[in-house]
């Protein structure tokens, strides 16, 4: 393998560099750049390259980079992370460098970033049932290991504390805690310090990896950091058998730092300055997640995005949510009224969790009390509208019981705290405690001996 | 035109290396010295024979899009000519496949990289050619036959039989035709062309991609495929060889939706493309399809399906090429006189691809980025569903349905590939995200979608139903136009307000919504429902209002009393039972009416 230095760099614009006079260069190939006067050098891949002229996407900033002296070294290879079972318990910066004054690593795989596409035939459909603790995820938005749901949130919402409750209760029934890996990517140093803590104080930061890259950090480093976060997620799940919970924050500034290099490309872009090729990226980032035939690890993600304005349909929502497998709304709305964990159970979805509810999972009636407090709060929200137009005197009897079930479904339901660790069965019998609210023949979802079985003596019915 | 002659002495073509890189950037590759290359010819690009396909000449420079990660190519390293164009492998063992986008068995890539991803670089045969099929000829030597003609049988699977047929381009007297035991490979008939000259048949044929698959004439669709979803067979049904779209955001229930017709409709061959979509997806379609029995035959689901897998993470330029090899698939299996249904899952996917490669090769853009042919692509597309008169001197008759989903951004339908797409298609199921959020599944929005083919099956259920079944479909879409307007009405000023016969039509409006419309795709009872019994339940519903309307419009009438009838409460129990017979469903429309003179 040549490894042939160049000195003729042409230009350097935003996170690109043009080297000339190349031979031997190949597609995607690390580059090793040294800046005449630094130390360490900084690293870049090729991202097109013709004939002798190769154009070098940089993972660090080119701040100070000069065009003459400056030096480009291709490495023949891929960018790779070295990994070993060790990473459990320490903190990397978004290069994937040691960053918690600790021991340098040793190594046992060198593993290309970028990872490779899972056979869709080599995996195995996920269906073990997740308990969060949190019943409106528990019950009505089920979460399976292997799965990809992320959060979708606004600015202003603790979509932080959600992703800090779940991965503090997050347990599957054949016990054995989840390692956690952590990627921040452009977020404050404080959420940052947040998570570290939250993990810290819940014991498990000994079971866990952290990516940092913080708002100060370079804006292309967060490019290679949830690929780093990913590749350290497949090497523990799929060599060193264990369940994977990762966790990214933020995918939208990720999302940006790509559409700052696409710029500076300058491609044709799509919507809202986005390149055309977004959602395959997120893909290949997003589908790192699974389960393996003949693989006992599993990989969960949890990525955490923020919607601009709260918009559901831009780029980075949409596209995300046409990737993964259902998505957690953060609800502004019930956040104001001070319900914790402010999950928005309707506009929340998950679609695997048929796979992870009913006999020996959660429970037998979990599917049908699920549709029906579906149904019922749906209806009691109905009724909220009207009356707030018509006023609480124009309803009848049956709405004005609906109404009364919404807001307790809300306020009891939903609103468990952040502390609190409820088990399904648990979250299952408040769920029918609450049905209780509502007279018998409005209950069309769940069949009679289902409610004999699980409805609670205590009825309003016959008032009603 | 390709003809299969070329084809068969192509696929032997020992790969001549011709041509040098000169650029890379991402999937597109360009290379220089294939002046003597075609369009959409395959090449093998590098020493690691990465699978490639021509779509640009200049001079002697082609643009190739791989269909393989390209990283660690770079200028300088050689290309590979084979001199055949982007074929799919047509022979007995395409049935119960999964396939990536370039027609590759995904079991054979695990068995080559050894673990669960995928390698590049793997070569793998699309069909096992080893494997043993019992061949009955249907013809005899001496007989004359035409292209399209059937020379004999392979059981394929327990529910399909493989029609050998003679290929597109041959015909002539049969030499010598033989049953027995044979390898796709083998000849098993000689034909003795016009001209003297001598063809052998083999069970296994190529054909191009990017080419229909010729046919006698189309004829005009006229027949429903039935897909026992209730919005769908009796409010918005499509034909046998009709285009469909399902346009929806993320989350309103495309998929499930499409897997959903895929489970029940009644065509005889499933092609399921999971173009783009995730991984997940189709390791569900794969895990249930097996152990899911087919109302129409009882037999696994899986006997009848072909899956072509390139989930997103796949290489783009694969999922390009991936709704053309299924579509192909699709075709050939039309040929043999089957009803084919074809799910693209998402045709945006397959659009977004070709923007990508649009853009790579820096051509000047059309809308959002899209190329200018994205339209003409899409229309090409879609018109190879059809029902058809198929080639040969029997002339079946076959039918292709293509469904393609379409995943437009933020689920606007202004952007192209939606627009491209409804303006080719006569079925638009339009996927309705507040549907979705109030958890109405499938999500359909009755207001908004349409069927064109409606008015061509009214004949059709007439004769097979019921003679008043367009009447009463026609009531039940014009009660729930009333109730979206009356509904205004009622969030302005009140329930209180309206007569009772807005109520009524609120009433039953509201019942069609939630007993008729509403549909569990998870409830295995409830998922299927017979065209028969759609028409019962519908029906039963249409008379409460058609019965009622005279009763509540009386003076001094109290609506309570009528919504209290039992017959109402009852219409749970009678949907439930699968085994009603239409006498039950009659004596039940006969009880209606009892209850409803009991007010007068």
């Amino acid at each position: 393998m040549s490894q042939k230095e160049y000195t003729d760099i042409s230009s350097i614009a935003g996170p690109l560099l043009v080297v000339e006079g190349v031979e031997g260069v190949k597609y995607d190939e690390l580059v090793e750049v040294n800046v005449p006067g630094e130390k360490a050098p900084r690293f870049g891949k090729v991202l097109d390259i013709a004939k002798d002229k190769a154009v070098v996407q940089m993972f660090a900033p080119t701040s100070g980079m000069t065009a003459a002296g400056t030096r480009a070294r291709f490495k023949g290879e891929t960018l790779k992370l070295g990994v070993s079972e060790d990473m459990l318990g320490r903190v990397f910066n978004g290069a994937g460098e040691v960053a918690d004054n600790g021991p340098e690593l040793v190594p046992e795989q060198r593993l290309d970033i970028s990872g490779e596409p899972i056979n869709p035939y080599s995996r195995e459909f996920p269906d073990d049932f997740i308990q969060t603790g949190i019943s409106s995820i528990d019950v009505m938005n089920t979460l399976v290991r292997g799965q990809k749901l992320p959060i979708f949130s606004g600015a202003g919402l603790p979509h932080a504390r959600l992703a800090a409750q779940i991965a503090r209760q997050a347990s599957v029934k054949d016990g054995g805690d989840f390692a956690i890996v952590f990627a921040t990517l452009g977020v404050s140093f404080e959420e940052a310090e947040y998570f570290r803590r939250e993990f810290e104080e819940a014991g498990a930061l000994e079971r866990s990896v952290l990516f940092i890259n913080t708002a100060a950090d370079p804006v292309v480093e967060r490019i290679s950091t949830p690929r780093m976060a990913l590749t350290t997620a497949e090497y523990l799940a799929f060599e060193k058998g264990m369940h994977v919970l990762v966790i990214l924050t933020d995918m939208t500034n990720y999302c940006e730092a790509l559409r700052e290099v696409s710029a500076a490309r300058k491609e044709v872009p799509g919507r809202r300055g986005y390149p055309g090729y977004l959602y395959t990226d997120l893909s290949t980032l997003y589908e790192r997640a699974g389960r393996v035939k003949g693989k006992s690890g599993t990989i969960t993600q949890i990525p955490i995005l923020t919607m601009p304005d709260d918009d559901k349909t831009h780029p980075v929502p949409d596209l995300t949510g046409y990737i993964t497998e259902g998505q957690f709304v953060v609800s502004r709305e019930l956040y104001q009224k001070g319900v914790f964990p402010p999950v928005d159970v309707q506009g929340s979805l998950s679609r695997l969790w048929s796979a992870g509810v009913g006999e020996g999972k959660t429970r037998a009636d979990h599917s049908s009390l699920k549709d029906q407090l579906f149904a019922s709060y749906a209806t009691g929200r109905e009724v909220r509208e009207l009356a707030v137009v018509l006023g609480e005197a124009s309803l009848d009897d049956t709405d004005r019981a609906h109404l009364k079930f919404a807001t307790a479904f809300e306020a009891e339901f939903v609103g468990q705290g952040e502390y609190e660790n409820r088990s399904v069965d648990e979250s299952l019998d408040i769920g029918w405690k609450l049905l209780s609210l509502l007279p018998r023949a409005s209950l069309k979802r769940v069949k009679a001996d289902l409610i004999k079985k699980h409805m609670p003596a205590v009825t309003n019915e016959e008032e009603a | 035109m390709t003809n299969s002659q070329e084809t068969t002495q192509a696929q032997t073509n020992t790969d001549v290396a011709t041509g040098v890189i000169e650029r890379v950037t991402g999937p597109l590759v360009r290379v220089s010295g294939m002046a003597e290359a075609k369009l959409y010819e395959v090449v093998k690009v590098s020493e690691e024979k990465l699978l490639g396909e021509i779509i640009e000449l200049h001079g002697d420079v082609a643009a190739i899009q791989v269909y393989e990660e390209t990283a660690g190519i770079g200028p300088g390293d050689v290309v590979y000519r084979t001199g055949r164009t982007m074929s799919v492998a047509l022979a007995p063992g395409l049935l119960e496949s999964i396939y990536d986008g370039v027609q590759r068995p995904l079991h054979k890539i695990e068995a080559a990289a050894g673990n669960c991803f995928i390698k590049r670089g793997i070569e793998a045969e699309a069909i096992d050619m080893l494997k043993m099929w019992k061949f009955t000829p249907v013809v005899k030597v001496g007989d004359t036959v035409v292209a399209g003609d059937v020379l004999g049988e392979v059981q394929e699977t327990s529910v399909i039989v493989h029609k050998i047929m003679v290929p597109p381009t041959e015909g002539g007297t049969v030499v010598s035709i033989e049953s027995g035991e044979f390898k796709v490979t083998d000849t098993i008939a000689t034909l003795k062309r016009a001209d003297d000259t001598v063809a052998s048949v083999e069970m296994l044929q190529y054909w191009p991609i990017r080419q229909p698959r010729p046919k006698a004439k189309k004829i005009f669709p006229n027949e429903p495929l039935r897909t026992g979803g209730r919005s769908i067979d009796t409010f918005f049904p499509i034909a046998k060889g009709g285009a469909g779209c399902i346009p929806g955001p993320f989350g309103a229930g495309k998929t499930v939706t499409q897997q959903g017709i895929a489970k029940y409709c009644d065509a005889e061959i499933i092609v399921y493309i999971g173009c783009g979509e995730r991984g997940n997806e189709m390791t569900e379609v794969l895990s249930e399809f097996p152990h899911l029995i087919d109302p129409n035959t009882g037999e696994p689901l899986m006997k009848r399906t072909i899956l072509i897998a390139n989930t997103s993470n796949m290489p783009v330029a694969a999922r390009e090429a991936s709704v053309y090899t299924g579509i192909t698939i699709a075709e050939y299996y039309r040929d043999m006189g089957y009803n084919v249904a074809l799910m693209a899952d998402s045709t945006s996917r397959w659009a977004e691809a070709m923007r990508e490669i649009s853009g790579r090769l820096e051509e000047m853009p059309g809308e959002e980025g899209y190329p200018a042919y994205l339209s003409s692509r899409t229309a090409e597309f879609y018109e190879r569903a059809g029902m058809v008169k198929t080639l040969g001197s029997e002339g079946r008759t076959g039918s292709l349905t293509v469904i393609g989903a379409v995943s437009p951004p933020g689920g606007d339908l202004s952007e192209p590939v939606s627009q491209a797409t409804l303006r080719v298609t006569k079925t638009f199921w339009s996927l309705d995200s507040d549907l979705a959020y109030k958890k109405h599944f499938p999500s359909i929005n009755w207001l908004t979608s349409y069927s064109l083919y409606a008015p061509n099956f009214e004949e059709f259920w007439a004769r097979e139903i019921a003679p008043d079944f367009s009447e009463v479909r026609k009531i039940a879409l014009t009660l729930l136009e009333k109730e979206s307007s009356l509904l205004e009405i009622v969030r302005l000023v009140g329930m209180e307000s309206l007569s009772n016969s807005d109520k009524l039509v609120l009433k039953v409006a509201g019942m069609i919504r939630e007993d008729f419309l509403f549909q569990n795709a998870f409830d295995a009872d409830d998922a299927y429902t017979p065209l028969a019994n759609q028409y019962s339940l519908l029906k039963s519903l249409v008379t409460f209002y058609e019965l009622g309307k005279d009763v509540v419009t009386k003076e001094e009438f109290d609506f309570k009393t009528f919504a209290e009838i039992p017959t109402i409460a009852e219409f749970q129990a009678i949907k439930g039972n699968l085994k009603a017979t239409p006498e039950d469903y009659q004596s039940y429309q006969e009880r209606i009416s009892t209850d409803i003179s009991a007010l007068a």
